[in-house]
């Protein structure tokens, strides 16, 4: 903590002011009123409303679509998380090693993180279109039967392979520093005690990057989470059916296009709790992490 | 890193290290050790690379060769009207559409304008909160630091409301403002001002400087490299925003480049045209691809610092 510092009045307030208001106008006041609102009951026509407790909790807990929702999500989020952290720690394990040229490689493999999702999916819709996609015409002569506009399951990959895409720079940005800040020593030590490049790996260097990795767990659970709208809406808009359609997404569906504030509202504030979840744990995580460093 | 791995180790083998030292080919050893990894990246690279190629070929093709899918990998020579179209007018074939040029100036703008007004607001609060011992001291941080905890996305249907009654909807202030809300900004220079030593404040006062020109001619030329950092993560993060742009703006006049591609995509037909989209969202995708390749050292360093 500080010992000295600047006495003035009125000047604090002055700086922190426009930082609260801001918060207050378009995150509290927000948040406030999305909770209301999911308290409440709407007539289809928006004319009355009227109390109703949990009522909109229970209706969407008891949802098929709901739950529907909730499946694609768990199985999108692994598959994501899964898929973007492998293939960035893979490739950061490489971009590690003293190779030639490598500052090259580095720059080639942080790039992709600049492009826009919704982009990445308009490069991957293209690629993946069964008659006009070079990917998408190679599966289908193939005799996959290759439709992401008729077949669910061929929908739900699309979005992961996109999401994966435009995630993994992001990982391999994180474990390159994680990887990075691992002393040297250590490794000469476990190489003079003759273990392997896979021993050394293994025993060493994953440990020494546990903080990384649970780090980027929660980062991308979160990402998965919420900031795949984008991909969802420009790929799939959750279809065909409801195959593609996550929970972010759902919300966005029935408050926007199906102006069902109160069910949009609820299935909100479930998402929210899910947030706090786990920005909570990824804060006591640091917490931890501090002591240790 | 470098230092530690040895090229002349064996690692695992039998052989004892000296008794490779006079050997003549350890450059052949160490190509061998390291092509995994040469190979790994190589792929990685491909697989980046792979769908901006199919895309830039795309664009400089003619419409029917995408449509009837008989699209070479070689790039064609109808690119300069294609871009024409995607840059200028804004349409071609079956699209009808925001011309990039206006798409990528309102991008801009909502980019710039997130950066600086996160970096305006979260200065000014972090030096309050680090530099001043005053009441509401504790709860200040606290509102700010919960933000953390609330993505934009959740919330967007109540933050609609506030915009449209504030009158903000389909304005440039309602794109922005909203966006410049977050904690990630205040965390980050508190976190810096911290470890500006007391010593600094205490030369300040006994040179008669007032708590501003302190902000000013001390505090911010110490922090440039923190401001520089976070405003290219901003910058990337403004010019991507997708949901919000999406929800608030209603006149083509103020579409974001991202919302303008998947627009002119619309359900995906076949037939629209694709060489002009593709060529849309080469551009859409330059600008932050330049910010990040040219400023690599300090998005890195801003990313990493940001969201730790």
């Amino acid at each position: 903590m500080r010992r000295s510092y600047f006495r003035a009045p009125l000047l604090p307030y002055l700086l922190v002011a426009p930082q609260l208001v801001f918060t207050l106008v378009f995150f509290y006041w927000p948040a406030v009123q999305g909770v209301y609102q999911s308290l409440l009951l709407q007539d289809p026509f928006g004319l009355r409303t009227s109390f109703a407790g949990l009522a909109n909790f229970a209706a969407v807990l008891g949802d098929s679509h709901y739950l529907n929702a909730v499946r694609v999500t768990a199985v999108f989020s692994v598959a994501v998380v899964a898929g973007a952290m492998l293939l960035g720690l893979v490739l950061a394990a490489a971009a590690a090693q003293p190779l030639r040229g490598v500052a090259v490689y580095r720059t080639l493999l942080v790039w992709p993180y600049a492009v826009a999702p919704a982009v990445a999916a308009a490069l991957w819709l293209f690629l993946a279109h069964p008659s006009v996609g070079i990917v998408g015409r190679a599966l289908v002569r193939w005799g996959t039967g290759w439709d992401y506009t008729l077949h669910g399951g061929h929908a739900l990959v699309l979005v992961v392979v996109a999401s994966v895409w435009s995630r993994v720079a992001y990982n391999f940005v994180f474990f390159l520093a994680g990887l990075q800040s691992i002393p040297g020593s250590l490794l000469e030590a476990a190489q003079v005690d003759g273990a392997t490049w896979f021993q050394t790996f293994r025993r060493v260097v994953l440990p020494l990057l546990a903080p990384t990795t649970f780090f980027l767990l929660v980062v991308n659970a979160l990402y998965s989470l919420f900031d795949t709208f984008a991909v969802v809406h420009a790929l799939t808009k959750g279809g065909p059916g409801k195959a593609t359609e996550t929970l972010i997404y759902k919300v966005y569906v029935d408050g926007v296009v199906n102006l069902n504030l109160g069910s949009s509202s609820a299935q909100s504030v479930l998402l929210l709790m899910v947030a706090v979840v786990l920005t909570t744990l990824q804060f006591r995580f640091l917490e931890r992490r501090v002591h240790y460093g | 890193m470098r230092s530690s791995r040895n090229p002349s180790h064996t690692g695992g083998t039998l052989v004892a290290p000296a008794a490779w030292a006079g050997v003549r080919w350890p450059h052949l050893r160490r190509r061998v050790r390291f092509l995994p990894a040469h190979l790994a990246l190589l792929a990685g690279v491909m697989l980046f690379a792979f769908p901006v190629y199919v895309a830039f070929v795309a664009s400089t093709a003619e419409l029917p060769e995408v449509t009837s899918g008989t699209l070479r990998l070689v790039p064609g020579v109808h690119g300069a009207e294609n871009y024409w179209k995607a840059f200028v007018l804004g349409t071609g074939e079956r699209i009808r559409g925001t011309p990039m040029a206006r798409a990528m100036l309102n991008s801009l703008g909502v980019a710039l304008g997130v950066a600086l007004g996160k970096i305006v607001l979260s200065v000014l609060s972090a030096y309050g909160i680090v530099f001043f011992d005053f009441r509401w001291r504790a709860p200040a941080f606290w509102l700010i630091f919960l933000t953390l905890m609330l993505p934009v996305e959740v919330r967007i249907i109540p933050t609609y409301k506030v915009a449209s009654d504030l009158h903000l909807v389909d304005t440039y202030a309602g794109l922005i403002l909203p966006l410049t809300v977050s904690a990630t900004g205040t965390l980050l220079f508190r976190q810096f001002f911290l470890t500006v030593p007391d010593e600094l404040v205490d030369a300040a006062k006994m040179d008669g400087a007032g708590p501003l020109r302190f902000l000013w001619s001390v505090l911010l030329p110490v922090s440039r490299t923190t401001v520089a950092a976070l405003f290219v993560v901003l910058f990337i993060y403004g010019w991507n925003q997708y949901l919000w742009p999406l929800l608030v703006t209603t006149s083509a006049d103020k579409e974001v480049v991202v919302v303008a591609i998947t627009k002119m995509i619309g359900t995906g037909e076949a037939l629209v045209d694709w060489p002009v989209i593709m060529a849309s969202a080469l551009l859409a995708l330059l600008p932050p691809t330049l910010v990040i390749v040219t400023l690599q050292r300090w998005f890195v360093r801003g990313l990493t610092e940001t969201e730790k």
